[in-house]
C-alpha cells in the first residue's frame, strides 16, 4: 500500500467527492493508483478495515507522502500546498474566496444532502429521491447565482480551479439521478458542457474509468 | 490591505448559528474589530430573505462578512480569507501536513455534520423525527472527529496552538448538547471544549454574549 512515489486513492468510481480528487491528481500530473471502494452494493466503506484508512467512513481517502488524508477539500488543498504547479487556485485572496464560496456551497450545501449514505435514514426510495432532489436544486440555484458574477471561461475567471472540480461531478450527479434540466441554470449549463471536453474531466470521468474499477472488486 | 481609513468589517450573524459563531471566534482570535448586525433566521420565516438583507447578500445566507469592500459568505471561506489577508495571530499551522489535519476536522464538521442538522434541514425532516436525525449525524461525525483528534490533538485540535479546527469544533459541541447527544464517548472533544470554554475569544463569541441573544437565555 502506497510505497514509493505513487499515491493511492481510495474512491468509488461514481462518487462525486472521489471525482473531485481524481481530477485534481490528474490535473497536477501526480501518479496514483485507484482502489475501488464500493459504497453502494458492498458498503465497503462501513467495514472495520476501511475505518482504519478513513475513520469518517467515507470516500475519498488519499494515501500520499507516507500519510493518509481524508475529505476532498482537505486533500485538494494539501495537493495545492505541496505541489503548487500547475495551480488550482486563483492568485488573489478575493478570487480565492470566490472559488471557495462555490466549493463550499457544493461541498457542504449540496453534496451532503444528496449523499447515498442518507438512503437508510430516509424511509422509502421516493422520500430519498424527493429529499435529495430538493436540496440539489436549491443548492444549484445558489451556485448559478454565484457563477453569474465569477465565471469567465471557467467557474472563476479564465483559469481552472477547485470550483470546477467541485461543479462538474455535482452537476453530473444531478443529471444522472434527477434528470436535472440544465436550461434553468444557463451559466452552469455552459460551463458544464465546456468542462466535460477538457482532459482533466474526460480522463477521470466515471464512465471512462468504470471498467477498470469494477474489475478490481473481488 | 489594511488602512487606517478602512471601514470596520460588518458581520451579519445569528446568535445561535454555529456557522456564524465560527466566524466570530476567528475574528476575535485574530483581534479584528468588527460590528455585528443580527439577522434572525427565525423571525418572519427568516430575516435573511428580506429585501434589506438581500441587498447586502443576494445569496440570503448567514453568516456573511462585509470586509474590504466585498461581501463574503460560507464560514470556512470567510475564515480562510481572514487568514490570507490578516496573517497576524495565525489560525493555520505552517506545516502542510498539519494544515491538512486542520482542514480534515473543519470539513468533517462543516460538511459532514452541520449541514445535516442545519435549521432548514430539520424543518424539512419534521418535528417528530428531527431530534433523532440530528443526534444520528452528530454522533456519526463526532466518532470521526474523535478518531482524527486521537492522532492530531495536543492541547487543542491540532497540536498546541488554536486553529480553525477549534473554531469549528466548539460551536458543534454546543449543538450536540442542544440535541442531547451523549458526549461521553468523545473524551478528547470534551477536553478541548472545556479547555476553550473560558478563552476570552470564545466567550465573547458565545451565543449568550450576542446582541440578539434573547434575554432569558443570556447569562
Amino acid at each position: 500500500m502506497g510505497l514509493g512515489n505513487r499515491a493511492t486513492l481510495y474512491a468509488f468510481w461514481l462518487s462525486s467527492c472521489s471525482w473531485r480528487v481524481r481530477a485534481g491528481l490528474q490535473f497536477k500530473g501526480i501518479p496514483f493508483d485507484e482502489e475501488n471502494v464500493d459504497i453502494v452494493r458492498e458498503k465497503r466503506h462501513l467495514t472495520e478495515q476501511f475505518r482504519t484508512i478513513n475513520p469518517a467512513q467515507k470516500v475519498p481517502a488519499l494515501v500520499i507522502d507516507g500519510t493518509t488524508i481524508i475529505e476532498s477539500m482537505a486533500i485538494l488543498q494539501y495537493l495545492e500546498d505541496t505541489r503548487p504547479e500547475p495551480t488550482l487556485m486563483p492568485n488573489t485572496p478575493l478570487l480565492r474566496a470566490r472559488m471557495r464560496e462555490i466549493c463550499e456551497t457544493i461541498v457542504s450545501g449540496i453534496q451532503p444532502l444528496q449523499n447515498v449514505g442518507l438512503r437508510s435514514r430516509l424511509g422509502s426510495k421516493e422520500q430519498f429521491q424527493s429529499f435529495t432532489k430538493y436540496w440539489t436544486e436549491r443548492g444549484l440555484q445558489t451556485v448559478e447565482d454565484q457563477l453569474k458574477s465569477t465565471s469567465g471561461h471557467y467557474c472563476v475567471g479564465d483559469q481552472i480551479t477547485m470550483a470546477d472540480l467541485c461543479l462538474v461531478p455535482q452537476v453530473y450527479n444531478a443529471i444522472n439521478r434527477f434528470n436535472l434540466d440544465l436550461k434553468q441554470h444557463p451559466t452552469i449549463h455552459k460551463l458544464f458542457e465546456n468542462l466535460l471536453k477538457e482532459d482533466i474531466f474526460l480522463k477521470t470521468h466515471p464512465e471512462n474509468i468504470k471498467h477498470r474499477m469494477i474489475k478490481n472488486v473481488e | 490591505m489594511s488602512g487606517d481609513n478602512e471601514q470596520k468589517p460588518v458581520l451579519y450573524s445569528y446568535w445561535r448559528s454555529s456557522c456564524s459563531w465560527r466566524v466570530r471566534i476567528a475574528l476575535n482570535l485574530k483581534e479584528i474589530p468588527y460590528d455585528i448586525k443580527a439577522v434572525s433566521l427565525i423571525k418572519g420565516g427568516g430575516e435573511q430573505h428580506c429585501n434589506e438583507y438581500r441587498e447586502v447578500n443576494p445569496m440570503e445566507q448567514v453568516p456573511s462578512l462585509c470586509i474590504d469592500g466585498h461581501t463574503i459568505i460560507e464560514s470556512l471561506t470567510i475564515m480562510h480569507y481572514l487568514e490570507e489577508t490578516r496573517p497576524q495571530r495565525p489560525l493555520m499551522p505552517q506545516d502542510c501536513f498539519k494544515r491538512a489535519k486542520v482542514r480534515e476536522i473543519c470539513e468533517v464538521i462543516s460538511s459532514g455534520i452541520q449541514p445535516l442538522q442545519n435549521l432548514i434541514v430539520l424543518i424539512y425532516v419534521g418535528e417528530e423525527k428531527k431530534k433523532e436525525w440530528a443526534q444520528h449525524w452528530i454522533m456519526r461525525g463526532f466518532r470521526a472527529v474523535e478518531k482524527l483528534l486521537s492522532a492530531s490533538a495536543g492541547k487543542y485540535c491540532v497540536g498546541d496552538e488554536i486553529t480553525l479546527a477549534d473554531c469549528c469544533l466548539v460551536p458543534q459541541v454546543f449543538n450536540a448538547r442542544r440535541f442531547h447527544v451523549d458526549l461521553r464517548p468523545f473524551p478528547i472533544i470534551l477536553r478541548i471544549d472545556r479547555e476553550l470554554e473560558n478563552h476570552p475569544a470564545f466567550r465573547a463569541a458565545h451565543p449568550s454574549s450576542q446582541p440578539d441573544c434573547p434575554p432569558e437565555v443570556a447569562k
